[in-house]
Formats: C-alpha cells, sequence, structure tokens
C-alpha cells in the first residue's frame, strides 16, 4: 500500500502529522492549526494527499480520515484556489469556440494547441535516463489511468453514459485483467526495472504533475465541472495516438523491455477509437443535451493541454534541450 | 436531459477521420489477409495513411484539411 508522501512546506507537513494519528474525532485535534500553503507546490501535494485518501489510501492511515469535515473543508478550499488558477489562465489566453459544432470546436481547438512535445524529443534525440524520467512521472497519473474520470458515470444521461462507459470498458481491459490499461503501465514499469508501485514516485512529481492529477480529480468529483472532466477526456485521447508511436518506437531504439513498449503500442489504436468516441459520442452529445456546458468542456480540454505543456517545458528544460 | 436515444449505428463515418466499427471484427485487406479486433468499437483507416493498416493511427491529422477522408 502506499505510502505518505514527503512534506512540501507547512501545510502539507500539518495534514502529514493528522494522518500519523490513527482515530480522528469528529473535529482535528487542538494541535491543529492550519497553516497558509507554502506557494503552490505544498498546496498541490497537500491536495493530493486529501484526494488520495478517495482512492486507494495509505498505509498506516486510517480510513475514516477520508470524509473527516476539517478535512473535507480543506479539500474543498484548495480545489478552489486551484480552480481559480486554471480558470484564470484560460481566461488569460481568450478562448472561444471557433465553430458552433462542439465537435468541431474541440477538435479545433486541440489542433491549434501548439505545445512543446516530449515523444518528439524522446522519438529523435532521448536518452535512456530521460525514458525513465518520463515513466516516473507518467506513474502518477498513468497507474491509475481512466479512474478520474470513472467519477464523472453517474452524472450523466443516458447516451452521454453509454458512450462513456464504452471507452471505460476499454480502458479496463474490456474484462479481461491482463488487457487493463494501468496494468500494462505497472507491469511495464517492473520490466524496466523501475519501482511499479502505485503513488511510488510521488516524491519526485513536478508541480505540474501534480496540478495536472489534481485537476483531473477534482474534474471527475464535482458534478458542476463534469463538462471539464470530459472535455479532459477528450484532450488527452485526441493527443496520444500519434506520441504513443513516437514513444513505441523511442523506446524500441532504446532498449526497453517489450512490456513497457507494448503500453504505448497499445494506445496507438486504442486510443484513434478513444479520440473519436469521446469527442463525437461524449463531449459533443454532452453539448447538445447541455449546451450551457459548452464552454466547460473546452476549458476542461485546454487545461489538459496547458498542464501537459508545462510538464513538457520543466522536463525538456531539465534536460537542457531547447523547445 | 434528453433520453430519447437510439441505438447507434454498426458502422460510422466521422468527418475527416476513420470508420467507426462497433463489436468484434474480421478485416480482409487487399492481400487476402485477415486483421481481426476485440475492441468493443474499432477504428478503420480511411485516410489510407496509416502505419496500422487496416486500422486507424491517428495520421489523418498530419494530413491538410483537403486530403483528409
Amino acid at each position: 500500500m502506499m505510502r505518505l508522501p514527503a512534506a512540501r512546506g507547512a501545510l502539507s507537513a500539518a495534514l502529514l502529522r493528522a494522518l500519523a494519528q490513527p482515530t480522528p474525532g469528529d473535529r482535528l485535534p487542538t494541535s491543529w492549526a492550519e497553516p497558509e500553503p507554502d506557494g503552490e507546490a505544498d498546496a498541490a501535494i497537500t491536495l493530493w494527499t486529501l484526494q488520495e485518501l478517495g482512492y486507494r489510501g495509505f498505509a498506516d492511515v486510517d480510513e475514516t480520515w477520508e470524509w473527516h469535515p476539517d478535512l473535507v473543508a480543506l479539500r474543498v478550499a484548495l480545489e478552489r484556489d486551484l480552480e481559480v488558477r486554471l480558470r484564470k489562465r484560460w481566461a488569460d489566453e481568450g478562448h472561444a469556440a471557433t465553430a458552433a459544432d462542439p465537435a468541431v470546436a474541440l477538435f479545433d481547438l486541440i489542433d491549434q494547441h501548439d505545445g512543446p512535445s516530449l515523444a518528439r524529443h524522446l522519438h529523435h534525440h532521448g536518452t535512456v535516463e530521460q525514458a525513465h524520467e518520463l515513466l516516473r512521472q507518467r506513474s502518477i497519473y498513468h497507474l491509475k489511468e481512466a479512474d478520474p474520470t470513472s467519477w464523472v458515470l453517474p452524472r450523466l444521461g443516458t447516451r452521454v453514459k453509454a458512450a462513456l462507459m464504452t471507452i471505460q470498458f476499454d480502458e479496463y481491459g474490456a474484462g479481461d485483467p491482463t488487457r487493463l490499461h494501468h496494468h500494462l503501465f505497472e507491469r511495464g514499469l517492473a520490466a524496466a526495472g523501475i519501482e511499479a508501485g502505485y503513488g511510488a514516485h510521488i516524491d519526485e512529481a513536478l508541480p505540474a504533475v501534480l496540478e495536472q492529477n489534481c485537476a483531473l480529480t477534482m474534474f471527475g468529483l464535482h458534478r458542476r465541472l463534469r463538462g471539464s472532466a470530459l472535455g479532459h477526456l477528450a484532450a488527452v485521447e485526441a493527443t496520444s495516438s500519434l506520441p504513443s508511436q513516437q514513444l513505441a518506437q523511442a523506446f524500441t531504439r532504446l532498449g526497453l523491455p517489450a512490456a513497457m513498449v507494448a503500453y504505448y503500442d497499445e494506445h496507438i489504436e486504442a486510443d484513434a477509437v478513444h479520440e473519436q468516441l469521446a469527442v463525437r459520442d461524449v463531449c459533443a452529445a454532452l453539448v447538445a443535451e447541455e449546451p450551457q456546458l459548452l464552454d466547460d468542456v473546452l476549458f476542461g480540454a485546454w487545461t489538459c493541454l496547458d498542464l501537459e505543456a508545462r510538464t513538457a517545458t520543466a522536463l525538456l528544460s531539465r534536460w537542457g534541450v531547447p523547445e | 436531459m434528453n433520453d430519447d436515444v437510439e441505438t447507434p449505428a454498426t458502422v460510422v463515418l466521422c468527418a475527416g477521420g476513420p470508420a467507426l466499427i462497433r463489436g468484434p471484427v474480421t478485416v480482409e485487406d487487399a492481400d487476402g489477409v485477415r486483421h481481426t479486433s476485440t475492441r468493443p468499437v474499432s477504428a478503420l483507416c480511411r485516410c489510407a495513411c496509416t502505419s496500422r493498416a487496416p486500422w486507424c493511427d491517428g495520421t489523418h491529422k498530419r494530413l491538410p484539411a483537403g486530403k483528409r477522408p
């Protein structure tokens, strides 16, 4: 079971001290004095830890903490801050839908987003060390791939729910646990000699990676943000096939094991399907039912692409690669 | 919410993209080679530029708009 992460500031340190206590009562102990976060990384690791209480929890942490009123209040406050920050970035970009057809508007937004590409760098110039570092960063999401989007299912109408389930069923291996995507990633990591435990690499997760994961969970858990959750899904799926092909080729060139290549190989064809389903049958169908959600769908898609670009910029900068 | 739904078509032609085929499918190519997919939905290439024939690999997006299917 996952260990708690290291603190990244005063707020996460206070949370970790609280979670180390075995049996929370109705209120936090009087020693709890919720400090201000020491910047975005401290806020992000605190929020990530609070959200993970609802996924698989932590070793030696009492499960009743998940719904402790004071921790729920802290989670909601941190999610509000995150949403405000993400919406400000979106507003600063000044996007508007390019077409009346929501599928066209969504495809346009994704096609026109021009961020740096980690897959392109690794395809041509990447090293084994860079590949391993990318895989450790990706592990924060890929070891729970598809799970945050599953929170959205009960909030949807008949047609959109059936379409989303079609994608999720394929993500979860279509009934075959050996084809379940986050299991494929876990097997690939293990074959590559990289620690494959859930959350094992959280202490080196970049702030943009934490934000991406926290945003995805926030979108999934707030019914109000269902449009953004599905827009985020569409952006992931629509920017996956071609980069997955580049990464499969890069990892083959670098001699990574077949099990790791197989994860990316699977996503070439799978996500070529999911892209069409996510944009047309999920997002466009949602907007047809609830037209007021179009901006949230586009905001969710753009946020995914923006945080992915920030992740790529951070890694390329660390590797000394010009964008 | 609009719950007036109908059964999805077995084959859907996506504008500028692949054909989606619902359910397990076996495709025989021009050389007589058979390709089977057991995915819930499969995407058949329509731009003829895929590296994973007969399945879509997203390459149509690299084509100029006028060359897409």
